[in-house]
């Protein structure tokens, strides 16, 4: 095993460490605080698909975080209420069952990142950074202002979604679920990077000049890229409702589509468990440091700081070295 | 006469007042090694450019393989089956040799949309790419990344992405730039065959390999076609020598 493989591994099993040893001296809260992990790891990995292999700097990934928590908010809050989300032309009802939601979310994520997608790649850069943070927050102001969902409130649901087989409710099972969930799409994921797309895909990053003179259209690359990274991000939007069994317009601001990216840049931007890494850290610091003090952003904001000065390959890169091209 | 395959008609690029691109008409037939030269600013990288679809034209049109490709986006050209290569080399330089070769392969097969199987592991591709990095010698730095390959051997990457291209036409701008005096050798002996696969639209600046492999040689001056023909007819040409060749002694 290389390095960074085993560093990989190390940082990965130490989130079900963290849970079992949690369990086993009856902190649920610890058990809470590594679901909260997992699901911000996976929210990560989804914009990393966009931002580390894409190259594409969308601060508007909170649009698919909230569309997924919404679709969760939403088909719950009808199923709790015993009404119909819609009558006519056909009976759409809510639902409880996650599978179901997950579906929905993913799906209505996806069409949101390949609109989204497909009027902001026409621009590159800072206006690409900017047009999508419209859209964000163009999501997020709808959100406040449709009341039949709570508006500014928000949702809340009152017991957790189920999952057949399984009893949600229970932390350390609905723990396992979300890491099972992470686990899959980071294999997924790592498979992507190494697959015909994700070779096209990341050398568009490089050169989209290249990328065109074998016959391949960047354009059409990058929008593939971003609805799978929409896609996953809006998956963890829904299990971060189902955690909180709460959804309010905040999932939608920008900044959690900040959180998000600041997870990638902690852990390594590009780097397969960088996501991981990043979201370990950054909700490690804000349980040590929130105690302390209100401020205790500033203390990660400075670590931001150094990290993009110092160590431009963020935790990993830093503990694994310089990232070997795979061949 | 031969139908030619790739054809300019009264082809014009304006930049601002520079007219860098002025009623170019020249074709490239099959088999033969058509060059372009010129002194530094005459227009030959602009020409390149129009014909991939890199710059638009002012006006007049580009036609190849018996349809005009004035109006198709460059990676419609390159589909169509230009294979290029770029004065700057313009590569992928966080990937290996072997990626960028794998890349063009890629592009050729047409079979992008795959997102769970290694690249790397389909072995057509890379046999395929491996075989055009050996045609060019780079086959024992394959594995190199390529940003750590030398000016000269990123010269050689740009052609053998080319060949996996399989392309009806290459057009190369300046493949012996860098190179050194046994790599330009090898490369004119390796571009002398490669006619034979499909002809080949060259710029450069090496006057031996120039009027040792062409066809047929046109001279651009600002922007005009000056002179097309034979090396013989070329060396020949009053006007060639007053506008660019005695240059060159002086
Ligand atoms: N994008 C551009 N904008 C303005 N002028 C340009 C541009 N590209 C090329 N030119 C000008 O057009 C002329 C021809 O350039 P070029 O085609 O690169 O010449 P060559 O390849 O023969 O050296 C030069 O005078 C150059 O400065
Ligand atoms: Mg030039």
């Amino acid at each position: 095993m290389t390095r960074a493989a085993m560093i990989n591994a190390a940082l990965f099993a130490m989130l079900p460490i963290t849970a079992g040893v949690a369990l086993a001296l009856d902190e649920p809260f610890i058990i809470t605080l590594a679901t909260k992990v997992a699901i911000l790891a996976l929210a990560a990995v989804g914009l990393n698909i966009a931002l580390g292999l894409g190259g594409l700097v969308s601060l508007g990934h909170a649009a698919f975080f909230g569309i997924g928590g919404y679709a969760m908010g939403i088909l719950a809050h009808h199923a709790q209420s015993y009404t119909p989300l819609m009558e006519l032309p056909f009976l759409i009802e809510g639902t409880k069952s996650m599978p179901v939601i997950w579906l929905v979310a993913i799906i209505a994520s996806a069409l949101a990142a390949l609109a989204i997608g497909a009027l902001s790649l026409r621009t590159t850069g800072v206006y690409f950074i900017m047009i999508t943070l419209a859209f964000g927050q163009m999501l997020y102001y709808f959100a406040i202002s449709w009341p039949a969902y709570g508006g500014e409130d928000g949702l809340s649901i009152y017991v957790r979604n189920g999952f057949p087989g399984l009893n949600t409710l229970v932390p350390i099972q609905f723990f396992g679920l979300c890491f099972a969930v992470l686990a899959v799409v980071l294999w997924a994921s790592g498979r992507l990077a190494r697959s015909a797309f994700g070779l096209a895909l990341t050398a568009a990053r490089q050169n989209p000049e290249r990328v065109e003179a074998v016959g391949l259209t960047p354009y059409r690359l990058r929008l593939v890229a971003f609805t799978i990274s929409g896609a996953v991000t809006g998956l963890a939007g829904a299990l971060f409702a189902d955690l909180n069994r709460f959804v309010s317009p905040t999932m939608f601001s920008w900044q959690m589509s900040g959180e998000i990216m600041i997870f990638i840049i902690l852990g390594g931007v590009g780097r397969l468990f960088g996501p991981v890494a990043g979201a370990a850290l950054f909700i490690l610091l804000e349980h040590l440091l929130s105690g302390v003090t209100e401020f205790w952003l500033i203390y990660v904001g400075a670590l931001l700081l150094l990290v993009v000065l110092f160590a431009r390959g963020g935790l990993i890169g830093s503990l694994a070295g310089r990232e070997v091209a795979h061949d | 006469m031969i139908e030619p395959l790739l054809e300019t008609r009264d082809l014009c690029k304006n930049f601002g007042a520079l007219q860098a691109t002025d009623h170019v008409n020249i074709s490239l037939v099959p088999g033969e090694i058509h060059a372009l030269i010129g002194p530094n600013g005459a227009g030959k990288s602009t020409l390149v450019k129009l014909i991939m679809g890199s710059e638009q034209p002012s006006s007049g049109s580009v036609h190849f393989a018996g349809a005009d490709i004035t109006d198709l986006r460059r990676p419609e050209r390159a589909r169509a089956g230009l294979g290029r290569t770029f004065q700057i080399s313009s590569l992928a330089m966080e990937h290996t040799v072997l990626q960028n070769a794998v890349l063009g392969a890629l592009g050729r097969s047409g079979r992008v949309m795959r997102f769970l199987w290694p690249v790397m592991s389909d072995k057509a591709l890379v046999a395929q790419a491996e075989q055009a990095l050996e045609r060019v010698g780079l086959a024992d730095h394959r594995g190199a990344l390529t940003g750590e390959l030398s000016h000269g051997q990123r010269r050689l990457l740009e052609v053998a992405v080319a060949l996996t291209l399989e392309p009806k036409a290459f057009l190369m701008d300046e493949p012996m730039a860098g190179l050194g005096a046994e790599g330009s050798a090898r490369m004119t002996e390796f571009l002398d065959r490669l006619r034979q696969e499909a002809p080949i639209l060259l710029i450069e600046h090496d006057m031996d390999a120039v009027f040792q492999l062409a066809d047929r040689i046109s001279v651009l001056v600002y922007g005009r076609v000056i002179a097309t023909g034979t090396a013989a007819e070329i060396r020949a040409n009053a006007a060639v020598r007053e506008a660019y060749l005695g240059e060159e002694d002086a």
